[in-house]
């Protein structure tokens, strides 16, 4: 957990040092390009990997009742015998993580009074979930509001994002709520990934990186804002300049930023590399992007292999005069077999 | 077997966690933490990839020689068939919202039992060959090659999931850990590596029709004789064809009910029920297993089984196709059959009930109800007659089998019927039962003798969760939808909860069931004698 903080801080510092020896624009000028490629080619690739291998079978995981008799009332989004079904699923699942919404802690007693023995007591447990819910949407968010950035003149949309994200007028500038709320969610899945004994025992290197990164993202974006300013101006005509493909120098522009732009590039370039694909990945999920209608509709597998069985023939060739015996019908007699 | 810890030493002797990484760990082979492996001439017999004599306490498993390009080359194999595997293997974040789902954690507390590192056992293999990072940094990512230790570790984990899928309902991306769990199965099984309480059922249904290897005229003797049963219980005797052509339906349990106690007395329902019903169907010896160990073992071998029944089905002229209470017999019809060895025989029709004329045309391709739909058909349709009443001596709960529970939702129609059977119906807690249902803890060929007391800890949350019950709403008595359930449910219960008894849905049924012409009942399916029977009014003695 703390090798994958020195590399995040180690990437920090090159970047510092990067900028302030004069290398600002292979860090805030080269590296950006290749980390949108890297991104988009990655992800792309990623997802062409996937879908290569053809879905055999047909296996959602039933959440529910499935679709039967007219008087038994279907499960109709969590067992979806439609694909009407199947979209409003995925939409709980992607937008409101549903299936984590069900999460449980377990705990087993050794002795309950209630048993009179050990017991196994389930709570519900949505700290995961919400907290996992607030650092999507307020990722989500933040990233929205940096199109300010790059768009002239800023869309109204994003002006009123910005407004709602400020609505409590606290500082100058105003402290916009999503990214304290990113930082404070940000700290809680490290923290249950430090604190928690069995997330600590499972957790690789793997999973502490991408979220050191996340923070060192937060925190200089933060820094950036409230604490060391950076000039916003300058900033915006930087990246304009980035997104029209006629760079102008960052040598001007505060080392921080470079930090923070740098760690950005890393993530993107990270990411389909990495677990990260799991935002993708969730539309792909067999289990979840399936109806549960097999018994209606034939699902097809193009690699099925030819039928190869003990057939009836066969079977009664072995058994013929036992099952004749036992006054079973044949299809041929012991005796016209045997010619 | 070893002689069980009782209750409490077994949850208190759950170890804490090791202090070393979980990659530094090998597993042990402890007797009681394996199941014996498969013959040698049994997997000759099924032409199974390198069979061979091996022991899993021996140091050396005797694996061919070039076992690891066999490994590496499966499992690339398999990589490129099945979305599901590249997806998760990929996708997995390690948020650990599945680790205390698994009732094999909460029984043994071991780390590679919490499902996401069950599946690190492959990822860390598929990190080396198929990730950057992964070559590039190895350990320190995650990354590991293959070795002896790790094929038995693989080995050991696979065999201590039971497919039960309650990971994968939790699971914010879906990852399901049966589909991992089946393809390491099939891993193992390329380099020779099975287990004998799967692989022998599979050989006999391969070559007999059923898991129990019971031949044609002896499976004819046993149903005959539970019919006979019938008899002395109700005063009537109900038919059994076999094998006959030209009925509307072909009806296919699993094989355990012909065999095994309780399970017979759930048979004994069905052939009551059908007489009752004057319904036209026919039993199959060569199609005579509902269950498929195979799916325990392969997607080839799960297909090769489950063929005969669209061939018999074919054979005989069946409509439509009656499927008996079983669970992962359920799975593989819901989820695969029409994909196997669909579509099927041109002649089939979609289901439709001959007593109420409900068309089941949720069942429409594969052309297969199960038995708890049927019936819950027919009494919405009063078209039985029940006497609940019958069953008022037990107070019954219902225990939701997995694989019915979330690999297809029948979860309504047994409790349609249950609460229509009997009088006195009381759910476990909310978290154990419906799509949240905890395993029998023996599922997926576990279910076999020389692992007594880890099926004991895996039944663990169940256990607890009946004994919850027991103690509160005094229920003695729990039903189920599955073969497999009806053989590991009562050691369990023994256990967890002594005093509940275990039965399948339709023997309750069977005991509830008013029969035309029938004999006053004094007993149940069991022949035991029912409690509050009211003596006729002397007939005038002299």
């Amino acid at each position: 957990m703390f090798a994958s903080l020195i590399l995040v801080l180690l990437m920090g510092a090159i970047a510092w040092v990067g900028a302030s020896i004069g290398l600002a624009s292979l860090f805030g000028v080269v590296l950006p390009y290749v980390a949108v490629v890297v991104f988009i080619a990655g992800l792309v690739w990623r997802m062409v990997y996937w879908a290569k291998s053809p879905v055999p079978f047909a296996i959602p995981t039933t959440g529910g009742q499935e679709a039967s008799l007219d008087f038994i009332k279907q499960a109709k989004i969590d067992c979806p015998s439609t694909t009407w079904g199947v979209v409003k699923r995925m939409f709980l699942e992607v937008f409101f993580f549903r299936s984590l919404f069900r999460n449980t802690l377990a705990e087993v007693r050794e002795n309950d009074p209630v048993n009179n023995g050990p017991r196994s007591i389930y709570y519900s447990s949505k700290w995961l979930w919400c907290f996992s819910l607030l650092f999507h949407y307020c990722f989500l968010l933040v990233f929205i509001r940096h199109f300010r950035f790059f768009m002239e003149p800023v869309p109204s949309c994003i002006t009123f994002v910005e407004t709602i994200d400020g609505i409590m007028q606290i500082g100058a500038p105003r402290f916009f709520m999503t990214g304290g709320i990113l930082l404070v969610a940000v700290l809680f899945l490290l923290g249950r990934r430090i604190f928690n004994q069995r997330l600590r025992y499972l957790s690789l290197a793997n999973d502490y990186f991408p979220l050191w990164l996340i923070l060192g993202v937060v925190v200089s974006g933060i820094c950036l804002r409230y604490f060391d300013k950076t000039e916003i101006s300058q900033v915006k005509i930087f990246l304009m300049g980035l997104t029209h493909f006629s760079p102008v120098s960052p040598e001007h522009l505060n080392a921080i930023f470079i930090v923070h732009l740098t760690l950005v590039c890393v993530l993107l370039m990270y990411f389909p590399f990495s677990k990260l694909v799991h935002a993708p990945g969730v539309f792909f999920s067999p289990t979840r992007n399936l109806a549960n209608n097999t018994r209606r509709v034939r699902h097809v597998n193009p690699w099925n292999p030819p039928k190869q069985f003990f057939t009836y023939p066969e079977y009664e060739d072995a058994y013929r005069d036992a099952m004749a015996e036992a006054g079973l019908p044949l299809e041929k007699q012991p005796e016209k077999a045997a010619e | 077997m070893a002689k069980l810890p009782t209750p409490q030493m077994l949850v208190a002797s759950r170890p804490a966690f090791p202090e070393q990484d979980w990659l530094d760990i090998k597993p042990e082979f402890a007797p009681g933490s394996f199941c014996y492996p498969a013959k040698k001439e049994t997997m000759e017999l099924l032409h199974m990839p390198n069979p061979h004599d091996w022991d899993p306490a021996a140091e050396d498993w005797n694996l061919p020689e070039n076992w690891e390009k066999i490994l590496c080359d499966a499992f690339a194999e398999r990589l490129e068939k099945h979305r599901s595997l590249k997806l998760f293997m990929d996708i997995c974040v390690r948020c650990g919202a599945c680790a205390d789902k698994c009732h094999f954690f909460l029984g043994t507390n071991d780390p590679k039992n919490m499902p996401v590192l069950r599946a690190e056992l492959l990822r860390s293999l598929y990190r080396r060959d198929y990730t950057m990072l992964g070559k590039l940094l190895g350990k320190k990512v995650g990354a590991r090659s293959w070795d002896k230790d790790v094929v038995k570790e693989l080995f050991y984990y696979a065999y201590q999931c039971t497919e039960c899928r309650r990971c994968s309902l939790f699971c914010p991306y879906g990852i399901d850990t049966a589909e991992i769990t089946a393809i390491v199965r099939e891993l193992m099984h390329e380099v020779g590596l099975g287990t004998h309480w799967i692989m022998d059922p599979v050989k006999n249904c391969s070559f007999t029709g059923n898991h129990l290897g019971i031949q044609p005229h002896s499976f004819v003797e046993i149903v005959e004789m539970l019919a006979d049963d019938c008899e002395t219980v109700t005063g009537i005797r109900p038919k059994t064809p076999f094998n006959e052509k030209g009925h509307e339906i072909l009806f296919i349990t699993p094989s355990g009910d012909v065999f095994a106690d309780p399970g017979i007395y759930t048979f004994m329902g069905y052939l009551l029920l059908f007489h009752e019903l004057d319904l036209d169907y026919t039993f199959s010896t060569y199609a005579s297993e509902g269950g498929n160990f195979g799916s325990f073992t392969s997607f080839n071998m799960a297909k090769k089984l489950n063929a005969k029944m669209y061939a018999e089905a074919e054979r005989l002229g069946a409509k439509w196709i009656l499927g008996g209470e079983c669970g992962h017999m359920w799975r593989v019809i819901n989820q695969y059959m029409d994909t196997y060895n669909g579509p099927s025989p041109s002649h089939m029709i979609t289901p439709k009930s001959p007593i109420t004329g409900t068309v089941f045309k949720n069942a429409a391709s594969t052309k297969m109800v199960h038995i708890a739909e049927f019936t819950a058909d027919l009494i919405h349709h009063n078209k039985i007659k029940l006497d609940p009443s019958r069953n008022d001596h037990i107070v019954t709960t219902f225990h939701d089998s997995c694989n019915p529970a979330r690999a297809m939702g029948l979860l309504d129609e047994p409790r349609y019927v249950l609460k229509h059977v009997c009088n006195n119906f009381v759910e476990m807690p909310e978290n154990t039962i419906r799509e949240q249902t905890f395993c029998c803890g023996a599922g997926s060929g576990l279910n076999t003798e020389e692992i007594m007391e880890l099926r004991m800890r895996a039944g663990m949350p169940r256990g607890n969760a009946l004994r919850y019950v027991q103690q509160k709403f005094g229920v003695n008595h729990m039903a189920c939808v599955c073969a497999i359930d009806r053989a590991t449910l009562p050691p369990l219960a023994d256990y967890w909860a002594p005093g509940v008894t275990v039965s399948g849905l339709h023997e309750l049924v069977g005991n509830a069931l008013v029969m035309k012409g029938e004999a006053k009942r004094t007993m149940d399916l069991r022949q035991e004698d029912l409690p509050n029977v009211v003596d006729d009014e002397p007939e005038g003695e002299e």
